[in-house]
């Protein structure tokens, strides 16, 4: 079939169809490549780093949810140097802000945390920052809490690319990286917000809650944003 | 005046030509941003002033730079059928004397820095004329031995706000003869010989880089120049705008052609005042000679070419992040593939060169490929512009054949320090690079054996160290730097950076332990390895670097608290000898936390509580008494009178 390409992950040949992710193929074919960014459907940006995978010829690792497969790739997604790195990725994830699971609403049912203890890291290496971020609860329905969240910018792109409501984006830069409603109001102040709450749905984290949610009643359903995302076409890179 | 054919153009050059090489005096003051930094604008009034006073027959034209910033203001005089002649360091003050000599046929030739009799503008030869003998040629002088101008063939010696002059040294034959021939794979194919390199710090082959984008499907395609030079200490690709705008147009006007864009972008820093004035200035009038804009010298190729500033983010001199911002976006990258040669500006082919690559194009056409590759190394052909500062006695603009060793740029272009302290380092490549210690200084300087060392060419900034540097701060410093540009879209570069910045900031405070020093070992391959792009990638090369060649300096901020070079304020106390101290208050004076205590005549003492380590009781300790002295883990060190440095370049005056 002309649309099909033939890779080699971790040693078993798979196939997979042009356009499309070595995280969606290898995902496919069953394997485990861990990703916090990433969202079936929602444009890939690579910002969380945890896919990083080894490519043939390749000297740098290369992030699987931006890199479209190629016939004859040859792609490793373990190895001692990638299990080092995306632990400390993890742990510079856990150390930015304030991830205090035990008072968390997405306790239990959180992405982040379920990918520490997927990734074997259980603390930070790295002194935690501990900054001092602010809870926007002025939405009638939903809650912001900063101190949760890791710039994955799913809200923004699902937002973006499937409300069409373009509320969500990130303002300043590097680490003092905020999420933003509209031109950084008060969420409940948004004029764009339709209330639909696929942010909070797409959001691997505690960050995006339901209001009234107490600690651990929190539960996502990323799959259906996924689901409606997907049955839009997707958005190409 | 449209120019259309070989004819007009040979009229034009003609005209230029009158200009550049005129009939009567000519004096031209070097008004790079460099100059006019140092005085040149006043020293241009002056001259301005004086002509019209004896009402003289003379020519006053602004220039660009020259490339011997330290020597700046540099002036230029012609006297028809005599060498050029350049002074440097001229004052207000000189400008009658040096305007009446020229009205007599002469230059006093004691004062004078070097002389040009024929200059090779590589698009055309122009013959001065021959005489002063007691003034050196200028490739004679030690700044400029060794230097070979390709990319700098115009530089303050054509005015930059006339397009006549540029012209007149052969500009836009070359954009002529390609247009004429029309015969764009033949660009591809003279670049192929050239085997240049792009000039941004990657080292890309030029030739596959438009080739690709050549090959690109799509009627609608963009070429972009990138000058939004930021790093630290690197100011190349201001000069070049500001001291031959038409060099660039007409590279880029060449490259469009070739790659089938009819759009062009110049991004620009915003802090660039004059190159963006000088550039605009040039636009228009390649416009008005139809040299740009719609049917091009007559062929009916059109290209358009347009300004943006940059508003500040050094990331954005990362291509796609450029293109986001140029998108009306915020400046944040995305991964490549695919790479703008294929999904560029608004989704079009796009293809971003250096300003400098741009800059070898025109002479690549003209002189052919060959001839290019003839310069520099095999793998590194041609020539390669660098900024030399920091300590050093002759900073400048050089441009020199790759493969050159760093130590001629040190000691025979730079001439040392320019005092008794020894160079202990190089830092090449900006915030992305990393510092070369002067064992090393043996190594050509080529893209990959920089890259061997850890460090990159990168654009071409060149930072000379000495032993008052410390280089846990250098590292710091440049971390610091990265940090707060630093787009945060990967957690690699955002978190991983600040970490590193808050581990540099414990061991220069004397707070770091050798955990502190092991985890940077650590991160630093990490954010390299993982991060998204160019800039996080490069980040940690400034603390790898040093890391690796002055271990020993981050070991004695670990174990003994020392900072040997005096420059990591927590490590340092100031204490005052009362053997020698005579009471005059003049540290007392100055102190701004008024930690000095003891009147007139009384021996002073700092109360090292209140004492800020600003350093400030130093400074005006007069080096004869020496009562102030520092202390670091240990070590102390007196004030040593500093030796003034001999003014770079000037001879000893012939008695």
């Amino acid at each position: 079939m002309p649309n099909q390409v033939k890779l080699k992950i971790d040693g078993e040949y798979v196939e997979a169809k042009a356009g499309e992710s070595v995280l969606d193929a290898a995902r496919a074919a069953g394997k485990f490549i861990p990703s916090l960014c990433h969202v079936k459907g929602l444009t890939p940006v690579g910002a969380c780093r945890l896919c990083m995978v080894e490519v043939a010829g390749i000297p740098r690792p290369m992030p699987a949810c931006t890199t479209t497969v190629q016939d004859g790739m040859v792609i490793s997604t373990v190895s001692e140097k990638l299990t080092r790195y995306r632990q400390m990725i993890m742990q510079l994830l856990l150390s930015e802000r304030n991830h205090v699971c035990a008072v968390c609403v997405s306790n239990g049912s959180c992405e982040l945390q379920d990918m520490a203890s997927k990734l074997g890291v259980t603390h930070s290496e790295f002194p935690y920052r501990y900054p001092r971020l602010p809870v926007d609860a002025s939405h009638p329905r939903f809650v912001l809490d900063h101190n949760r969240c890791i710039l994955c910018t799913r809200c923004v792109r699902v937002c973006a690319e499937v409300e069409g409501a373009n509320t969500w984006n990130i303002m300043s830069r590097g680490v003092t990286s905020m999420l933003a409603a509209d031109l950084n109001g008060n969420w409940g102040d948004s004029e764009t917000c339709t209330m639909c709450g696929k942010c909070v749905e797409a959001c691997p984290t505690g960050a995006l809650a339901v209001k009234g949610k107490a600690v651990e009643e929190m539960t996502k359903n990323t799959d259906a944003v996924s689901r409606l995302a997907t049955a839009r076409g997707g958005t190409q890179q | 005046m449209k120019i259309r054919d070989l004819e007009a153009l040979g009229e034009v050059r003609r005209q230029g030509l009158a200009k550049y090489k005129p009939a009567r005096p000519r004096i031209a003051v070097g008004l790079g941003t460099c100059g006019i930094g140092l005085g040149a604008e006043e020293v241009y009034q002056t001259f301005v002033s004086a002509v019209e006073a004896l009402g003289a027959d003379v020519q006053i034209v602004r220039t660009g730079c020259f490339g011997f910033c330290a020597e700046e203001p540099l002036v230029n005089i012609a006297i028809p059928g005599k060498p050029l002649v350049i002074f440097s360091q001229v004052k207000p003050e000189e400008a009658e004397h040096i305007l009446t000599d020229a009205l007599a046929g002469t230059v006093d030739q004691a004062r004078a820095l070097c002389k040009i009799q024929s200059w090779d503008h590589l698009t055309g030869v122009v013959n001065f004329g021959e005489g002063f003998p007691g003034i050196p040629e200028w490739d004679e002088i030690d700044f400029y031995k060794g230097q070979k101008k390709i990319v700098l063939r115009n530089f303050g010696l054509i005015d930059p706000e006339d397009i006549e002059e540029y012209i007149a040294v052969g500009g836009y034959e070359a954009l002529l003869k390609t247009l004429r021939n029309a015969e764009p794979e033949r660009i591809v194919e003279e670049l192929k010989k050239a085997r240049l390199r792009g000039r941004g710090g990657a080292g890309f082959l030029v030739a596959t880089k438009w080739e690709s984008m050549r090959n690109a499907p799509g009627d609608r395609k963009y070429v972009i120049c990138n000058a939004d030079e930021g790093d630290p200490g690197a100011y190349m690709n201001r000069n070049q705008i500001e001291s031959d705008p038409h060099s660039l147009i007409e590279g880029m006007v060449i490259g469009a052609y070739t790659m089938g864009a009819s759009e062009g972008i110049v991004y620009v820093r915003a802090e660039y005042p004059l190159a963006v004035l000088r550039l605009k200035n040039a636009v228009a009038q390649a416009e008005a000679y139809g040299l740009l804009g719609e049917d091009i010298l007559g062929s009916g190729f059109s290209f358009h070419l347009s300004l943006v500033e940059g508003a500040g983010a050094f990331v954005c001199g990362e291509e796609t992040a450029m293109i986001a911002s140029l998108e009306g976006r915020a400046g944040r990258p995305r991964t490549r593939p695919p790479y703008p040669s294929e999904k560029g500006l608004w989704g079009h082919p796009t293809s971003i060169n250096n300003v400098e690559t741009w800059y070898n194009v025109p002479v690549i056409v003209s002189k052919g490929g060959r001839w290019f590759a003839e310069t520099g190394t095999e793998r590194s052909p041609g020539t390669k512009v660098f900024s030399l500062v920091g300590k050093i006695k002759n900073t400048g603009l050089v441009e020199v054949p790759l493969g050159t060793p760093l130590r001629t740029f040190v000691y025979d272009i730079g001439g040392g320090t320019g005092d008794e302290k020894a160079v202990k380092a190089l830092q090449t490549g900006g915030p992305s690079g990393g510092c070369v210690p002067e064992e090393m200084f043996d190594t050509p300087v080529d893209y990959e054996a920089l890259a061997q060392l850890g460090s990159i060419m990168g654009s071409g900034g060149m930072v000379v160290m000495d032993e008052d540097n410390c280089m846990v701060d250098v590292a710091r410093y440049f971390v610091e730097f990265t940090h707060s540009e630093s787009c945060g879209k990967c957690v690699a570069c955002r978190v991983g950076l600040d970490h590193c910045l808050r581990i540099l900031n414990k061991i220069s405070e004397g707070q770091g332990t050798e955990a502190d020093r092991d985890a940077l070992e650590h991160l630093g391959p990490m954010i390299r390895d993982t991060s998204l792009c160019g800039l996080g990638q490069s980040a940690p090369n400034p603390v790898l670097t040093t890391l690796r060649y002055f271990r020993h300096e981050f070991d004695e901020h670990i174990e003994k608290k020392r900072c040997s070079a005096f420059v990591c304020p927590e490590l340092v106390c100031y204490y005052i000898d009362a053997e020698r101290c005579k009471g005059c208050m003049a540290c007392a004076k100055v102190c701004p936390s008024k930690a000095i205590s003891g009147s007139r005549r009384e021996v002073h003492n700092i109360d090292q509580e209140r004492c800020s380590r600003c350093g400030s009781c130093c400074s005006v300790c007069s080096p004869a008494i020496a009562a102030v002295y520092r202390e670091s883990g240990g070590i102390t060190r007196r004030i040593e009178p500093r030796k003034k440095a001999k003014r770079a370049g000037h001879r000893e005056k012939t008695p």
